[in-house]
């Protein structure tokens, strides 16, 4: 079974994001990307499902800073192909993201596409059912376990409340992955640094991106609502918990 | 005539033994034909399945495990047994006798790296040099605790371990009241470039010393810069750990922004990275004027002594000797002179101390193992430690590595010593006896 898997990069909450001047979009001369920790379990999911039962592992990711390093870790973790998708200029939001993936699939040979559940710039998870749309193949989201089975997967859904149900699916499909079988893999910098040296990352020209749709309007942080009151220091939390009586 | 019989004798393992016996003998006429004469040949006492044992010893760099004989002088000197927590040479070669795989050991972690077997060691068996290789062949299978996963990640993602911000390395530095240059921004020669480390830019208990640092090099007038930001880990702990790799990495950022500013000499806040800048780094390509912070000011005894004009109460101190000054890198005496220089303080020595100093538990990777150690041992060596020197008298536990003001004030907690036993860095008393 051939698995491909979409990696994304967003920005790393570690920094404080800031809008920049324009009102439109983060501040990027703070802004750290990070890979997206649920593309991180859809990706060892991948491997897992190699190292079970055989088949590629193809990591996919738009080019952006520092992708190549991470191209280069999944491939020192045990993915077979990294592929880059260049020049596609801004790509705004999850749909136009979803058409720049889909297109670039047309050159891979895939049976399984797994992504991560969400992610901070797609709190509701629409990039695996979009990209699973314009494939015209099925999705299943929210997933937390996959066995490959013959020309189909089952795999574990998880509801709100804990519910579980099992599915199968046919291939090809997309699957939104929430957590691997395990947590992922650490790929060890020397083994990094090694494919660095020996690999290569295949590009393909994306296809797709800015639509012309979608534009952002503004973008700004959460306004302050009433009734929250900012606390400096210890004492004066314990001010207030007395005067209300708790302690 | 001589026959050549094999007998099964049951030893557990399924072995012959040979032995030799005459059919018919007479001796002196008395006869002792057959059983009477038999004679067993020399037979195999030690038979053990020495793959794991190969398989260790066949990693460059971990041959020394295999010259172990046992004598067991390494057993008293290892911190870890002492802790309870059944280790040492001598037991990792033994249960390497009987089979164990190092790489897929609880120990393959507890070692601390504090080089006290080696210091006894007749044979020069050598943790410093067998656990980070086993380590990384360890890693390479995947095969890490997680606590110490957790790490590796945050100094491969942000060059530092806590997993903090790169950029908020920087963030004490604004909120000084000390006079600090920051060359990326204020760039030009200094005498210093003080490498301040993690825990002191990132620690709450560590930027109280940084403070304390930048207030006394003031004082002493020392022309310094510190990188700010762009400083990173200095990589010692993650390659004692297991992790070359993300070491290199760390060495060769690091070896470039020392290249990048014009000065002396580097000044570093820790042991760590005074062991990585002075022993390692020459091998990256770095080759640099190093000193620890202790034996900077120790040199300046003299300017330093009319300054320090406030008084320490006559509080009695006693001094943990960080592994990697005292036994690694030989300084016993700097940090000693720093503290014997300040008015009213009663320096007094724990029975471990110098060469034979007890270690924190936070070298080698330890620090990053707490939880997995602490499952293992009865004790932390924090622990240990905190209580020999409230049992010598101590007021005040001085240290002067970054690493163990938490450790110890942690352990002073968990031992019900709150209270009783105050962990300062040297720096810290410096500043406060400055009388400013
Ligand atoms: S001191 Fe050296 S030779 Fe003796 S038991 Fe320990 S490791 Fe073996
Ligand atoms: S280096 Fe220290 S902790 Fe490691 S085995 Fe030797 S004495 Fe024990």
């Amino acid at each position: 079974m051939n698995t491909v898997v979409l990696l994304k990069r967003v920005p790393d909450l570690v920094e404080d994001l800031e809008v920049d001047s324009s009102g439109t979009a983060l501040d990027s001369e703070h802004l750290k990307l990070t890979l997206n920790e649920f593309d991180d379990h859809a990706l060892e999911q991948a491997l897992l499902l190699k190292e079970g039962g055989g088949g590629e592992v193809t990591a996919v990711a738009l080019d952006s800073e520092d992708v190549d390093k991470m191209l280069f870790t999944a491939l020192a973790k045990g993915a077979d192909r990294a592929l880059k998708i260049t020049g596609t200029g801004a790509v705004n939001g999850t749909s136009e993201l979803a058409e720049v993936f889909a297109q670039a699939l047309g050159s891979v040979n895939y049976d399984l596409v797994l992504t991560g559940v969400q992610a901070s710039d797609d709190i509701d998870g629409q990039l695996a059912p979009t990209v699973a749309a314009k494939l015209s193949v099925p999705c299943i989201e929210v997933i937390t376990g996959v066995e490959a089975g013959d020309g189909s997967v089952t795999v574990h859904k998880e509801y709100a409340g804990g519910v579980l149900a099992e599915f199968e699916m046919t291939l090809p499909g997309v699957l939104g992955i929430q957590a691997a079988a395990q947590s992922p893999r650490y790929a060890p910098v020397s083994k990094v640094r090694q494919i660095q040296d020996s690999a290569t990352l295949d590009e393909v020209a994306g296809a797709g991106g800015d639509n012309g749709k979608f534009s952002i309007v503004v973008m700004t942080p959460p306004e302050t609502g009433e009734g929250a009151q900012m606390l400096e220091s210890v004492e004066e939390l314990i001010a207030v918990l007395d005067s209300k009586g708790v302690i | 005539m001589t026959e050549r019989y094999n007998l099964t004798v049951n030893t557990g393992r399924e072995k012959d033994q040979s032995f030799v016996e005459k059919e018919s003998a007479v001796i002196e006429g008395i006869d002792v034909s057959g059983r009477w004469n038999r004679m067993f040949v020399p037979r195999e006492i030690q038979d053990y399945d020495l793959t794991n044992m190969h398989k260790l010893t066949a990693i460059p760099g971990a041959e020394s495990m295999g010259w172990c004989y046992q004598c067991a002088q390494c057993m008293p000197a290892c911190p870890v047994d002492t802790a309870g927590g059944d280790y040492g040479p001598r037991k990792i070669f033994r249960r390497l006798e009987l089979g164990m795989d190092l790489l897929d050991s609880r120990d393959l972690w507890l070692c601390t790296t504090c080089a006290n077997c080696l210091r006894v060691c007749p044979k020069e068996v050598d943790m410093i040099k067998i656990m980070p290789v086993a380590r990384a062949a360890a890693v390479l299978e995947g095969n890490v605790p997680a606590e110490l996963l957790e790490m590796f990640q945050n100094v491969a993602e942000y060059g530092n371990p806590m997993g903090q911000s790169a950029r908020k390395r920087a963030a004490w530095i604004r909120k000084s009241d000390a006079e600090i240059r920051v060359l990326p921004k204020d760039p030009g020669p200094v005498d210093v470039l003080w490498f301040v480390g993690d825990f002191y830019a990132y620690h709450g208990r560590g930027v109280d010393a940084a403070n304390a640092m930048a207030r006394v090099f003031n004082a002493l007038d020392v022309d310094f810069g510190v990188l700010g930001a762009d400083e990173r880990t200095d990589g010692d702990s993650q390659r004692l750990a297991g992790e070359p790799g993300l070491y290199e990495e760390l060495a060769e950022h690091n070896i470039e922004q020392f290249k990048q500013h014009e000065h002396e000499r580097i000044v570093v806040s820790g042991p760590h990275a005074y062991n990585a800048i002075k022993n390692e780094y020459p091998a990256m390509g770095g080759e640099f004027e190093v000193e620890h912070y202790t034996q900077f000011l120790a040199d300046q005894i003299d300017e330093l002594k009319p300054l320090l004009t406030g008084s320490f109460g006559n509080r009695k101190v006693t001094f943990h000797d960080p592994c990697y000054l005292g036994r690694h890198n030989g300084e016993y005496d700097a940090p000693r002179d720093l503290l014997e220089a300040v008015p009213d303080l009663d320096l007094i020595e724990m029975y471990r101390c110098k060469e034979q100093g007890y270690c924190c538990g936070g070298g080698g990777g330890g620090m990053w193992l707490d939880g997995f150690a602490a499952e293992q041992q009865s004790e932390r060596l924090s622990e240990n430690r905190v209580k020999e020197a409230v049992m010598v008298g101590a007021d005040v536990l001085a240290v002067c590595c970054p690493y163990e003001v938490s450790r110890f004030e942690d352990a002073v907690k968990s031992t019900n010593n709150d209270g009783k036993l105050e962990v300062l860095d040297i720096i810290e008393i410096l500043d406060q006896c400055m009388g400013a």
